[in-house]
């Protein structure tokens, strides 16, 4: 194989790998401040797809203007499945871990019928944007726009979030609160109101990765399945909890996948992601930079 | 110390065992009798699919519910014995009986060695992993061109036999199978729940570390849980992939039966002896007369009412319905005693 | 009570991280004596225990029990062997009836149904919790919880049982009780260790104790020679000034 050809996997892989990380990110966040692991999330980030598909249909708008929108809407998606079904579900008196499993299950079950109920099982593509369909030539390696452009995105989150959980109030309550949730309360911090803004602010990132997603990949009910199961796997790999764990981990999964497919066949590619999963996890039960 | 305050409570306790076996069996007995009043094909096929996830579930229940390692990759046991059981047949000429035997004890197996590093894993990082390794079980069965890949296998039409357990036409041999099966797992549940095993297993899924400090060897006690939980759960999949006469990953190893196994435990009552059936008998029926009269036609409605009663079920009644059976016996009890 | 020794702890360290919790800790318990474990805040004492309970293995040195190197041995074995051991904040099983918890218990000595359950009912009628075999574990009262660890680790017929500040946060009234049960249980020749903040609280109850300090033994004997030793008076005091 040339240089060139593995250049192009490494930089494809590398870019598919922050989307992945963006994906990753809210899930990882949600379970560090509260211990509790979202099966609806694949579902969030469907939402968001579909959401960005709407109102380029409706607006007749470019997606990349309307990003903002879609971030919100998920923000205020995440912050009612707190208080609709989360809530309630950390109140269980009994099988707590359980109960979480299976009341996000249902979740995801009823966002994805009402996706179908108003969308049809039909895939769906937003045709024309800005950046569809063209691509960077850098010295014989292709990079389509809408990834980089992603991969940018994603960059920009993670240093946002950065500055947010380091910089301000809320980032501070934030932390407050996964340290020592009994604390808190005494300090004059509502727990209540941490939890169902760190669920918007979960929510938002992976609404953000929809937003992205949305320009270049199909958009169907059950789009959600195969990215919350790489999701899932990139924060157990880089440690529930820890927010610069998905980024490594996020990227580390996209290579892997992308050098995987020059190895086995295509429809193998996440055989390669798996198995390192299972290997790290092996070797480090809390992931490469969990704490448990 | 007096005799009769610590021999009471067991003679009392030995009744109650002796009264819930009696329970079963009349319910067996009772179920045993459907098919006479029942001849219509659709509605015997949902009973079929509801005693099937009757022990599906139990079997999940070992490893789920009684021993609290949630394990969402069921589907690679189904899998393990739906194929094993379809190849021998297809391939070699061994009856089912044989191929759901064989599938089940390589399950078992199967679930030995995946447990030896999975139980080192706590919570949703066991749960996860479960899922990952039921999928990439589905990736290698897809690609694995011996075993059909994605077209899967067709099993040969053979005349009407228990021996062969093929029945083209009438499915109440079916029927009768999958309520044997259905009565062994009980049964099976039965006798280990009320043993060392059964509360070593309880105590392994409330607090690992004091059950470990009185003498429990916790490793091993989720490690037996999985491979009787793996054994029936092949046994089950062989079953399926016989009365469908047709397997491919997809039906038999899609995430979606994971979930299906555990559902019925969740909503029935998890680590309890009749939840999984009760779950299943709502579930089951429920799913496919919603798939019939509104997801003929993909609209998705019946996934939403699926998912709606999953969420409000787990979330107002976390010990399943059973529960509300438990709690208003205990309050039946104390107005007894008053 | 004889001089001979039921657990001998030589040189016995446990680091955890750059922290040293234990360091190079000499102690012997002697077979049928109640041994007081006390120390301020941080001392190690309960580093010590869950050595000898086998929750983690030391650092390093070397821990005898009943003439048997148990070092780094697993709590399921060493409560085969004989050590039982109850837990600080209590840790009953809440899916578990009262009668079933005491019973998981039982099934190290009794491993058919009837017989564990039959010592289980025997244990909860000795303790006094005979009246709630039936209750969930998540029903009782704290005091009443403290209770079940005691009698879920006497259902392993225990030859050295370790307890962790079982008569901490209880009412004058109930500390009583909890003294009286623990005299009961010495006079069948259960050995026992108790691991305990608060000074007064143990003092007339133990037969010797063994004072640490910064993971070291300060001082160790008779109660009434220990509380007046001048080192551990220091300690003592040291920590209260901190605390305050």
């Amino acid at each position: 194989m040339t240089t060139q050809a593995f250049l192009q996997v490494l930089a494809s892989g590398i870019l598919i790998g922050l989307i992945y990380a963006l994906i990753a990110v809210g899930l990882s966040l949600i379970f560090g401040l509260m211990d509790v692991v979202n099966f609806a999330h694949g579902e969030f980030l469907m939402l968001a797809m579909y959401a960005m598909f709407g109102l380029v249909l409706v607006t007749a708008i470019d997606p990349v203007l309307l990003m903002p929108i879609v971030v919100g809407i998920m923000f205020v998606v995440g912050v009612s499945a707190y208080a609709g079904v989360i809530r309630f579900a950390m109140r269980a008196k009994a099988n707590p871990g359980m109960v979480q499993i299976f009341a996000t299950f249902g979740l995801a079950l009823v966002i994805q019928g009402l996706a179908q109920y108003f969308f049809t099982p039909d895939y769906r593509n937003i045709g024309n944007s800005w950046l569809g369909g063209k691509t960077l030539n850098l010295g014989g390696v292709f990079l389509p726009w809408p990834q980089i452009y992603g991969g940018v995105i994603s960059l920009l989150a993670f240093g946002g979030l950065y500055l947010l959980i380091t910089r301000t109030d809320f980032g501070k309550a934030l932390e407050a609160t996964r340290e020592d949730q009994g604390a808190v309360a005494l300090v004059g911090i509502d727990r209540n109101r941490v939890f169902a803004l760190g669920w918007g602010l979960g929510a938002a990132l992976v609404g953000l990765s929809g937003a992205v997603l949305a320009v270049f990949y199909y958009i169907y009910p059950q789009v959600g399945g195969p990215f919350a199961l790489i999701a899932y796997v990139t924060v157990a790999l880089g440690g529930f909890g820890s927010i610069f764990g998905a980024l490594v981990a996020g990227l580390i999964v996209g290579v892997v996948e992308a050098l995987t497919a020059l190895i086995l066949p295509p429809a193998l590619k996440s055989v390669g992601v798996y198995s390192l999963y299972l290997a790290v996890l092996f070797v480090r039960p809390s992931g490469l930079f969990g704490r448990l | 110390m007096s005799d009769i305050a610590v021999t009471a409570p067991i003679t009392s306790f030995v009744a109650s065992r002796r009264r819930q076996l009696v329970i079963a069996l009349i319910v067996f007995a009772a179920i045993a009798l459907i098919p006479r009043a029942v001849s219509d094909v659709y509605t015997m096929n949902v009973l079929i699919l509801t005693l099937l996830f009757a022990a599906l579930s139990q079997s999940w229940n070992i490893l789920g519910g009684y021993c609290g390692q949630v394990s969402l990759g069921h589907a690679l046991y189904f899998g393990i014995g739906a194929y094993a059981t379809s190849i021998l047949f297809v391939k070699f000429g061994i009856v089912a009986w044989g191929g759901m035997l064989f599938g089940g004890i390589l399950s078992a197996l199967v679930a030995l060695a995946l447990g030896y590093p999975c139980f080192r894993l706590k919570g949703h990082y066991f749960s996860i992993a479960t899922i990952v390794i039921a999928e990439i079980g589905l990736l290698l069965v897809h690609n694995w061109d011996y075993g059909g890949a994605a077209l899967g296998i067709q099993w040969p039409f053979n005349p009407d036999s228990w021996w062969t357990l093929q029945f083209a036409r009438n499915k109440v041999p079916y029927f009768y199978f999958v309520l044997g099966l259905f009565a062994v797992t009980w049964l099976v549940t039965y006798a280990i729940v009320e043993s060392r095993w059964g509360y070593w297993w309880r105590a392994v899924k409330d607090d690992p570390d004091a059950a470990e400090s009185l003498g429990v060897t916790v490793f091993n006690s989720k490690m037996g849980a999985a491979a009787i939980s793996a054994f029936f759960t092949a046994i089950g999949g062989g079953f399926y992939a016989a009365f469908v006469s047709y397997i491919d990953p997809e039906s038999v190893m899609h995430f979606r039966f994971s979930l299906l196994m555990a559902l019925p435990a969740v909503l029935g009552g998890v680590g309890s002896l009749w939840g999984p059936a009760v779950g299943a008998l709502i579930l089951i029926p429920m799913a496919e007369l919603t798939r019939s009269y509104l997801g003929g036609t993909g609209s998705g409605l019946d996934l939403v009412i699926y998912g709606l009663l999953v969420m409000v079920v787990s979330l107002t009644q976390p010990e399943g319905i059973m529960g509300i059976f438990k709690r208003s016996a205990k309050k039946a009890d104390a107005k007894a005693e008053a | 009570m004889s001089s001979d020794p039921i657990v001998i702890c030589e040189k016995v360290s446990r680091r955890f991280g750059g922290l040293v919790a234990n360091d190079s800790i000499d102690m012997t318990v002697r077979r049928g004596e109640i041994l007081g474990l006390i120390g301020p805040n941080g001392a190690g004492k309960s580093t010590l225990f869950n050595l000898i309970a086998g929750s983690f293995p030391p650092s390093s040195g070397k821990i005898m029990f009943d003439g048997q190197d148990i070092t780094g041995l697993p709590a399921a074995k060493l409560c085969a062997l004989g050590i039982a051991r109850t837990y600080q904040v209590p840790r009953s099983f809440d899916s578990m009836s009262v009668i079933e918890n005491v019973t998981v218990g039982a099934f190290v000595r009794y491993p058919r149904m009837l017989q564990a359950r039959e010592k289980a009912m025997a244990v909860l009628d000795y303790v006094g919790l005979a009246s709630k075999a039936d209750a969930a574990g998540s029903e009782l009262t704290p005091p009443q919880k403290r209770r079940l660890e005691v009698a879920r680790a006497l259902a392993t017929e225990p030859k050295l049982l370790l307890l962790d500040e079982v008569l901490t946060g209880l009412t004058p009234a109930e500390a009583r009780a909890g003294v009286e049960l623990i005299r009961k249980i010495r006079e069948t020749g259960v050995t026992i260790v108790m691991v305990e903040h608060v000074m007064e609280v143990v003092m007339p109850l133990v037969d010797r104790a063994v004072v640490l300090h910064l993971g070291k033994v300060l001082a160790e004997g008779a109660p009434t020679a220990v509380v007046r030793d001048e080192k551990v008076i220091a300690a003592y005091l040291g920590d209260r000034h901190r605390a305050a």
